[in-house]
């Protein structure tokens, strides 16, 4: 092997003098032409991440201005007029002026409250893909936790924001806190203390908040990103289903140059739209609600948006009869059900979903490949019913806007909400597991009929049937590649000798769930079924080529 | 890590992985990948001169965006805001269109160049179990015993051992217990049950502070009533607290249309129909400010729980499950509206310990 030549170019030196001190060569190595699939719901997370770094760079920009104290100060600023000689706390104060008296302030409050609500939505709609494809399964478990602890965080990050300016409407919001913290058993009291360091609204909630909103939750987001990144590369990306796509490898574009543009170009896109809707659209114009003040509330009042379900299912709990006194202690079931309780069985059944499938699935696999939703109908059921839930509970939130928007009657609207929450879930459940059976069963019968040419032959019986063309090889693979579990099986209560077998019971509870997920099961077609089916078709064949002659081409002729 | 360029039949052509517990479908009754198809050529791979063309268009773009940003600046410099609402709103709109501008000039200009000018062949490269060798497994064990060995407390040492832990996990107590003792101010949990309300407090309007006299009352007209201060308390700390479980609401009824109050046996807490009612709901502490006189209906606007004014205040509608507490009034006598005493129970949402 010839000696190597000393590099001559900036860039060669400046690479050389680093790979003698880091050994970066062995990283560029590895990574520089790494494959990545391609799929643009893949970029649903990069949203995420880049909506966090505009969060970033511009609440920045913000903590320049913001005085994160709530001392009540006159408004000496001249604008607005109505906020002049009024008093507030430092916080309401010091961002009324970054509106009105920083250039490119108001701007900079704006895109950074547009990059939060599309920062959310993002997380959920990435976490959606995620569900529907499967691709929380081994080995991305553990990524799966990581995701949803970040979605916990966000929201976390998102209310303790929105509290920041000290408003009317936020101020409200944490005494909506403070309310349901309060109903918390036994420690709920001193809970509120903890949360306002005194009575509310105390004089320390800003200023706590404020170390949360831009320390302690970003440090935290920060540090799982990076996990989650990690565990993303260390584990190679999933990839859709399709020709030449298995577990074992990975289809896709390298990193440099096609993912390096295509990510950069995604960041400058998101973050120039992010920064098109702060300019073009106001949000949270807080010198029209004014500073806190514990009397005054305007109904139309809504929180951001993913705080609307929690809203809703407080609006939709009906009050009388849930409160209850035990030994003279009192509990507030009517806050705690959709305040604490209901949320709480979302995020355990989110957090529990990739083992709680695997075990009724009985796979140990890892899976790469990712699910076409149709294929695991019970598992696309819940997710449609758990989103319908969701949307029920915001549409609950906003039942006031509906009563005065459609002049309708506020408690016929929340009756029908009620009754919806339990219905529209199991409706949504049963309608999607039909639409995917029968998507499944379209598929079938795709492969073994072939697509429709709208080509229609006569016999010499006179019988006419429509000829079918086959599929071609790649989008036959698509429909017959998938795994169709069957229930668990399991031993029997009896063992040889007949005595009952320890943990039967439970095995039976997990082969009822199991049941429920996989006993109506469209199972893929396989090639000796198409066989069959030509076989079956041969004979048509022979008799359609007779009237139609050669002008017959493509058909099924060629099998 | 091996390379291969769109390969025509590569080991992905075997048969996908045999299924296992779970499955039906045996591995023989499969069909067979047909592998990655075959590359497609754009027209920029074809064509020089559409290739030519995109190379224009991402120059024009990355233009563009630097025409954003001396457009942002322009914008800084010749258009301040001037104060007014639309001035600063102008200044936003430029500033932002200026700065989105230059950002999406990058970003289009990036995508469009990967997708058009940079290589876009399809690669496959292999993915290798996560799980870790056995020999490196027993490796690893190997060395993490090695270690504990060297470390001397394997097998004997109980108190040392138990030393170590307890140290390790106590020592969090000497920061934990000052910071939750201190974070919570006082602790003190029953200043929830009383309100500055007292015997002989003028009611007084909110947020004026002015003090309001039964006559002065119409019927059918709604007050936001906080108890009577001076000037120097309304603008301290103490008194957003105090007004936060202090606010009152009162309205005054047609007396045949108050059919009950809160009043206990052989006392009267309205007078002549005027009756005043905590602000703050009973459900999560909203303040009660929608009241519809035709009904005598109070409704909170946050979640809708609906008191009526004419029956004690009872819940109607809504979350809340209690009525909202009674403030008992009276007139002194220069005919000013006063309390009697603090509300009978707590105000505002449930807690724990309300009842104690």
């Amino acid at each position: 092997m010839a000696k190597p030549q000393r590099p001559t170019t900036a860039i060669g030196k400046t690479a050389d003098y680093l790979d003698q001190r880091t050994s970066i060569g062995v990283l560029v190595k590895e990574f520089a032409r790494k494959v990545f699939p391609d799929h643009w719901s893949f970029m649903l997370g990069e949203i995420a991440l880049f909506s966090f770094v505009v969060l970033v760079a511009s609440g920045f920009f913000l903590t320049m201005f913001f005085e994160p104290s709530m001392a009540l100060v006159r408004y000496e600023g001249e604008h607005p007029a109505s906020m002049h000689g009024q008093l507030m706390s430092a916080a309401f104060a010091s961002t009324v002026e970054m509106s009105f008296e920083v250039r490119g302030g108001l701007l900079m409050r704006q895109i950074h409250h547009w990059s939060a609500l599309i920062f959310v939505g993002s997380i959920v709609v990435h976490m959606f893909r995620i569900f529907f494809t499967g691709a929380f399964r081994k080995p991305r478990e553990l990524n799966w936790i990581v995701g949803l602890t970040m979605l916990i965080l966000a929201l976390a990050a998102g209310f303790s924001g929105y509290s920041l300016p000290d408003d009317v409407l936020s101020g409200n919001g944490l005494r909506i806190i403070d309310g349901v913290v309060k109903s918390i058993p036994v420690i709920g009291s001193f809970m509120s203390f903890i949360v306002f360091g005194a009575e509310f609204p105390g004089g320390h909630i800003i200023p706590r908040l404020f170390t949360l909103h831009i320390f302690v939750i970003p440090a935290l987001l920060i540090l799982l990103i990076g996990l989650h990144l990690f565990l993303m590369v260390l584990q190679k990306h999933t990839q859709y289903p399709g020709a030449g796509r298995t577990d074992k490898n990975v289809v896709g574009y390298p990193a440099a140059p096609v993912y390096v543009a295509k990510m950069t170009g995604n960041f400058f896109i998101i973050a120039g739209v992010l920064t098109l809707m702060g300019a073009t659209m106001s949000i949270n114009n807080v010198w029209n609600y004014g500073p806190y003040d514990p009397s005054p509330v305007s109904a139309g009042t809504q929180p951001d948006w993913y705080i609307l379900f929690v809203d809703g299912a407080l609006r939709l709990m009906p009050g009388p009869g849930w409160e209850w006194v035990i030994g003279g202690f009192t509990l507030s079931m009517n806050l705690l059900i959709p305040a604490v309780i209901v949320p709480g069985i979302l995020f355990t059944l989110l957090f529990a979903w990739p083992f709680l499938e695997a075990r009724v699935t009985g796979d140990h696999r890892e899976h790469h490949v990712l699910d076409r939703p149709r294929n695991r109908p019970v598992r696309t059921g819940v997710g449609v019913a758990l989103l319908v839930a969701f949307i029920v509970c915001a549409l609950a939130a906003t039942n006031d806007l509906i009563a005065t928007h459609f002049s309708l009657d506020i408690f016929v609207i929340t009756w029908a909400l009620r009754v919806l929450f339990f219905v529209g879930p199991v409706f949504a459940f049963w309608v999607t597991k039909r639409v995917c059976l029968g998507l499944q069963r379209k598929d079938r019968e795709l492969v073994l009929h072939g697509h429709e040419s709208g080509r229609i032959v006569r016999f010499a019986n006179g019988e006419y049937i429509e000829v079918h063309a086959p599929l071609e090889e790649e989008e036959r693979w698509l429909r017959v590649n998938y795994d169709s579990p069957v229930p668990l099986e399991i031993q029997p209560a009896m063992d040889a000798r007949g005595v009952r077998r320890k943990g039967y019971k439970s095995d039976r509870r997990w082969q009822r769930l199991s049941q429920f997920f996989y006993e109506d099961r469209v199972a893929p077609v396989t090639p000796a079924e198409l066989e069959a089916a030509h076989s079956h078709a041969q004979h048509d064949e022979i008799e359609a080529k007779e009237p139609t002659g050669a002008g017959a081409a493509g058909g099924r002729r060629k099998r | 890590m091996s390379e291969n360029q769109n390969p025509p039949a590569d080991t992905s052509r075997e048969v996908t992985v045999a299924p296992e517990a779970g499955t039906v479908v045996g591995p023989a009754e499969r069909f067979t990948d047909p592998g990655v198809p075959e590359h497609k050529h754009r027209l920029t791979d074809t064509d020089p001169r559409a290739a030519k063309r995109a190379e224009r268009t991402v120059t024009f773009l990355f233009v563009l965006s630097v025409l954003g940003t001396i457009g942002s600046i322009v914008a800084y410099i010749m258009v301040p805001p001037d104060g007014t609402t639309s001035g600063v709103r102008l200044s936003t709109l430029l500033l932002g269109l200026g700065l989105a501008v230059s950002l999406l000039g990058i970003g289009v200009a990036g995508i469009h160049w990967a997708k058009s000018l940079m290589g876009d062949r399809e690669m496959v490269q292999e993915r290798h179990p996560l799980a870790s060798s056995d020999e490196t497994r027993a490796d690893a064990v190997r060395d993490l015993n090695d270690g504990l060995q060297d470390s001397g407390v394997v097998g004997r040492r109980g108190v040392l051992k138990g030393a170590f832990f307890g140290a390790l996990a106590l020592f969090p107590l000497a920061i934990a217990v000052p910071l939750i003792g201190s974070v919570g101010g006082d602790w003190n949990i029953s200043k929830f049950k009383h309100t500055m309300w007292k015997n002989g407090t003028r009611l007084a309007i909110d947020p004026s502070g002015r003090p309001i006299k039964a006559s002065d009352v119409t019927v059918g007209s709604v007050f936001h009533v906080i108890p009577e201060t001076t000037e120097e308390f309304r603008e301290t700390h103490e008194w957003i607290t105090e007004k936060s479980k202090a606010v009152v609401l009162m309205v005054r009824l047609n007396p045949e249309d108050l059919r009950t109050d809160q009043s206990p046996e052989g006392e009267t807490w309205s007078h002549e129909g005027i009756v005043a009612y905590s602000k703050i709901c009973t459900h999560v502490g909203c303040p009660v400010a929608l009241y519809e006189q035709q009904t005598h209906h109070l409704l909170c606007p946050c979640h809708q729980s609906t008191f009526d004014i004419a029956d004690s205040a009872k819940v109607v509608f809504g979350p809340a499950n209690r009525r909202l507490p009674q403030l008992p009034i009276t007139v002194d006598d220069e005919g000013y509206l006063v309390a009697q005493d603090d509300f009978a129970e707590p105000i505002g949402p449930s807690f724990w310990e309300r009842l104690k």
